[in-house]
């Protein structure tokens, strides 16, 4: 029977194919802050409710605090340190610094990798598509008025 | 919080997966999604040595018109059951409830099939399951078998589906011309306090409404008294009967004072509730 102590994935992370080892109860969130040192993801309510820890698989927003490291093997994800290009702020980044979309910060990795999956799918959403779609993200500081500046600015 | 250590195995096909079952008994549990069953590992409500990934099974991604029937498998999303052509083309009623679970994340991740067999009492396909005469087929060592949404959840955390069985297909008979379905749930938190599903349909000039209740009891209540008293009323009378009969139905439902809110709450909560879906459902206006 095979070793099953450690299972190798590999999976294309911020653009660049990457093969590693990993224990096959490791949360997402810990391989990615720990093991591969990217702290922009936040862990927070630790139980899918709030978006801080919010990474991309395959395009999709999902929770790194309650996914297994094993299960991105074969896909692509993107966290928040894979948004910017050469230096340059992604659209949805630029327009979060330019409407002034953020307080204390902590929530802002997952709403802007939220909005980017949203608008990847959606470009055009109405305010009440953005309301639904980010209503799983949230800002304790209760600055949600910006961020919605922010993201309708990009429709 | 991190998680005990378990092994992971990632079967291809069905009976690799039983086998592993067998293989290792009560230290092994299925697993999908993840979206309940991670959450219940890390806080330690739940302990497995081995976890069976169904992830890989050849098929289970299925969603697709059987006959009469919609078949959905074990892998599909609530996010695939929002967005999929087939499902927001021929039960729209039930695209919408799965726009609504949880959010964004959890319906990308957590899949119908895992919702069931978790069965959280305040989840919101049931009522609109049982409603819609859906069924579950579940795989085991000895066979499969097929039980009816009606009959399948027990109870809190609890359905008839065995340890060792594996959910391998929720089956939704397609609604027959002219009936309209209608789901609307309401609450404060992740999940609703209470959600109620209803129907309508117009036969031969006898309207006939259907309504079952979620989120409030242990399981889908089905509300009888509700579909008698309102049995042969047109759309335009509601108004005269329904408010009298969502309360007296509001009134017998075995509410009680948790975190989603007082029993008297709830209470008001599904009369207000039923009224709109029924509403909603007969096209009416006042079910917004």
């Amino acid at each position: 029977m095979a070793d099953l102590a450690s299972l190798d994935i590999s999976f294309t992370l911020n653009g660049a194919p990457q093969t590693h080892s990993v224990a096959p109860f490791a949360l997402l969130i810990d391989f990615l802050r720990d093991d591969l040192a990217l702290k922009g993801t936040k862990r927070s309510c630790d139980v899918q409710v709030c978006g801080a820890c919010t990474v991309l698989v395959d395009g999709l927003p999902v929770s790194s605090c309650t996914s297994l490291a094993a299960d991105i093997d074969g896909k692509s994800v993107v966290t928040i340190e894979g948004l910017a290009e050469h230096g340059k702020l992604s659209p949805v980044q630029q327009a979060f610094v330019d409407h002034a979309a953020m307080q204390c910060g902590f929530c802002t990795p997952g709403m802007v990798l939220a909005t980017t999956a949203l608008l990847e799918r959606h470009p055009h959403p109405t305010e009440q598509e953005i309301r639904h779609y980010l209503r799983g993200n949230i800002c304790r500081c209760t600055g949600y008025i910006k961020i919605l500046e922010a993201v309708k600015s990009l429709v | 919080m991190r998680l005990a250590p378990f092994q992971l195995h990632r079967p291809t096909e069905l009976h690799a997966a039983l086998a592993l079952r067998a293989q290792f008994g009560d230290d092994s549990a299925y697993y999908a999604g993840g979206t309940e069953l991670l959450l219940a590992l890390k806080a330690r409500v739940l302990r497995y040595e081995h976890l069976i990934d169904l992830k890989r099974i050849v098929g289970f991604d299925r969603l697709a018109r059987d006959g009469n029937d919609l078949v959905i498998g074990p892998l599909v999303t609530h996010l695939r059951l929002a967005t999929d052509p087939l499902i927001r083309e021929s039960l729209p009623a039930y695209a919408r409830l799965s726009d609504n679970v949880g959010n964004i994340r959890v319906r990308a991740s957590g899949t119908l099939a895992g919702n069931l067999c978790f069965s959280e009492p305040h989840a919101d396909p049931p009522a609109l399951l049982c409603l819609l005469g859906a069924s579950v087929t579940v795989h085991g060592p000895n066979g499969e078998r097929s039980v009816p949404m009606a009959e399948f959840i027990l109870g809190p955390f609890t359905t008839a589906r065995a340890d060792d069985e594996i959910l391998t297909a929720i089956r939704i008979p397609l609604p027959t011309a002219g009936e309209q379905f209608c789901y609307r749930s309401f609450g404060h938190l992740e999940y609703p306090a209470v959600g109620v599903a209803a129907a309508y349909q117009s036969q031969a000039g006898a309207p006939r409404y259907r309504v079952w209740i979620g989120c409030i009891g242990d399981n889908p209540i089905h509300a009888e008294p509700v579909e008698a008293a309102l049995a042969g009323v047109p759309p335009q009378a509601l108004s005269d009967v329904l408010p009298q009969a969502a309360e007296a139905m509001a009134a017998e439902l075995p509410a009680t004072d948790d975190i989603y809110g007082s029993a008297d709450y709830k209470r008001h909560l599904a009369a207000v509730f039923i009224g709109r879906a029924v509403l909603e459902s007969a096209g009416m206006p006042g079910g917004r």
